[in-house]
């Protein structure tokens, strides 16, 4: 599992880097919304960009929960889970 | 920690946005002389950012209908719709705006924000999935947050993505009920209505059309953007509201479901908040006779809106993607969209000043709409106005395009 979320992470910071300034430092801690400076458009903007990555749909309630770039790869991992 | 210090960022942002001049949540109209002009500041004002798409706040009949309903039957209901505040009248209301849809039934609600919180929040149950679109206005996605439903968002006016977010919930239980709208409210660019209904009918859903801003603007009959593009049998529930084209306020929902009267004993913000007043009923019940019978103004809106949007993109303006009654001129930043709204309104011009992030893309806009009761003198002044504004914010060239401003007529289209 760890090897896939760190797959996950990799790949949502990927997406993350063109929205945010190039010297920002994204980890599993970072808040999307407290630490990146992203409106709240913007980081749904960005939610959306992860969903057709990984070819899946976050609900917007589960996008409500999560805060850290961590947790939103939890989430994908979970979501992909389920679809399978 | 104080009650309200989790609103300490908003508070920053709006006195950033006062000291750039004025408070643009707090314009004070101390007249409004008519259905496009107003006083301000001591002195008059053309209105470009009010809805009133058709200009009948101030129709003869319409007035004439509410003063006559308040005598009748007084200022106000003191009710629900399920309890003492169904007059006849508001049923009359109803037959009306259903057989203005060709539809079986309608509902009214107090406020069209109630109207789309009331159907959504209602016909989405727990198990189902409700599909909205990305730019959807706040009452959708505040009636999605009512509802028990799982929600997702589709890329805005983005058919294959709705197709695919439905494809990915094939194997999934539930009814999958899609929403979306005529025409968006910041921009002013219409639903790819056709793609969608057809998305629709092949991956099975239930859609809802907001047209909140295209009703009385599209259509050869007014029905708003799914008559325009055809497609009116293919919606399930078209909701609009009466504080846009038929100068008042209070929303409807129209649809040919069979058991839609059901809804009326569940539907908790229909329930739970007093009926619209008889002054209301009266001037909407007249307003939608108007536009019923008046073709006119549907016609004299697109006209006007078109003639603004050719000109303003002539002169260099970047706009929403294409004329409607909403005109929504993109600002190079968010300091300079302030500056130009507060100079627009110094030269008598009132607009809409939209700033991230109720806007989409992160965009910084001056949202204009345009009325069928504003003269071509008026559109002139609002035009020679804002491209005066322009050049002196530096957002045009300071020279003058080769087309005069005075020959917009002669703008192809």
């Amino acid at each position: 599992m760890t090897d896939q979320i760190d797959t996950i992470e990799a790949g949502v910071i990927l997406l993350l880097a063109h929205r945010v300034p190039a010297d920002t430092k994204i980890t599993a801690e970072t808040r999307i919304v407290g630490d990146l400076g992203l409106d709240s458009v913007a980081v749904l903007d960005f939610i959306q960009d992860v969903e057709d990555r990984f070819d899946l749909s976050i609900p917007l309630e589960r996008v409500a929960e999560v805060q850290t770039i961590g947790e939103l790869c939890v989430a994908v991992h979970t979501l992909k889970g389920a679809a399978r | 920690m104080a009650l309200l210090s989790k609103f300490d960022e908003l508070r920053g942002a709006l006195q950033a946005l006062a000291a750039g001049g004025r408070n643009p949540f707090d314009v004070r109209f101390e007249k409004i002389v008519s259905a496009t002009e107003g006083v301000l500041e001591g002195r008059p004002c053309l209105l470009f950012g009010t809805n009133n798409y058709l200009g009948l706040t101030f129709d003869q009949s319409c007035i004439a209908a509410s003063v006559s309903a308040v005598r009748a039957e007084g200022t106000g209901t003191t009710g629900s719709r399920i309890a003492n505040g169904t007059y006849g009248d508001h049923v009359l209301l109803e037959r009306r705006i259903a057989a203005f849809y060709g539809k079986r039934a309608a509902m009214i609600f107090t406020t069209g924000y109630q109207a789309n919180l009331g159907l959504i929040s209602t016909v989405a149950g727990r198990d189902d999935q409700l599909l909205i679109d990305a730019d959807s206005h706040a009452s959708i996605y505040d009636a999605c947050k009512l509802s028990a439903a799982e929600i997702i968002r589709f890329r805005h006016n983005d058919a294959e993505d709705l197709a695919r977010r439905l494809g990915r919930l094939k194997d999934r239980p539930g009814n999958r009920i899609i929403v979306t709208e005529g025409i968006f409210s910041m921009l002013g660019d219409s639903g790819r209505l056709r793609e969608i209904a057809s998305v629709k009918r092949e991956m099975g859903a239930t859609l809802i059309v907001d047209e909140a801003h295209s009703l009385g603007t599209r259509g050869k009959h007014g029905r708003g953007v799914c008559e325009d593009l055809g497609v009116e049998s293919d919606v399930d529930f078209v909701v609009g509201t009466f504080s846009k084209s038929l100068g008042a306020i209070g929303g409807f929902v129209v649809s040919d479901l069979p058991d839609f009267d059901l809804l009326r004993v569940a539907c908790r913000p229909y329930m739970f908040t007093a009926s619209l007043p008889p002054a209301v009923v009266g001037s909407v019940t007249a307003a939608l006779s108007r536009i019923s019978t008046d073709a006119s103004l549907g016609e004299r809106v697109r006209q006007s809106s078109g003639k603004l949007y050719r000109a303003l993109a002539q002169e260099g303006f970047a706009l929403g993607p294409e004329p409607n009654a909403i005109v929504a001129l993109k600002m190079p930043g968010k300091e300079v969209a302030v500056q130009f709204w507060n100079r627009l309104l110094d030269e008598g011009v009132y607009t809409n000043l939209a700033l991230p992030p109720a806007t989409p893309g992160s965009l910084s806009l001056i949202r204009c709409s345009i009325s069928a009761a504003h003269s071509e003198a008026q559109i002139e002044t609002a035009l020679s106005t804002m491209i005066a504004v322009g050049r002196e914010l530096g957002i045009l060239d300071s020279e003058p395009k080769k087309t005069p401003a005075h020959a917009v007529e002669r703008v192809p289209a």
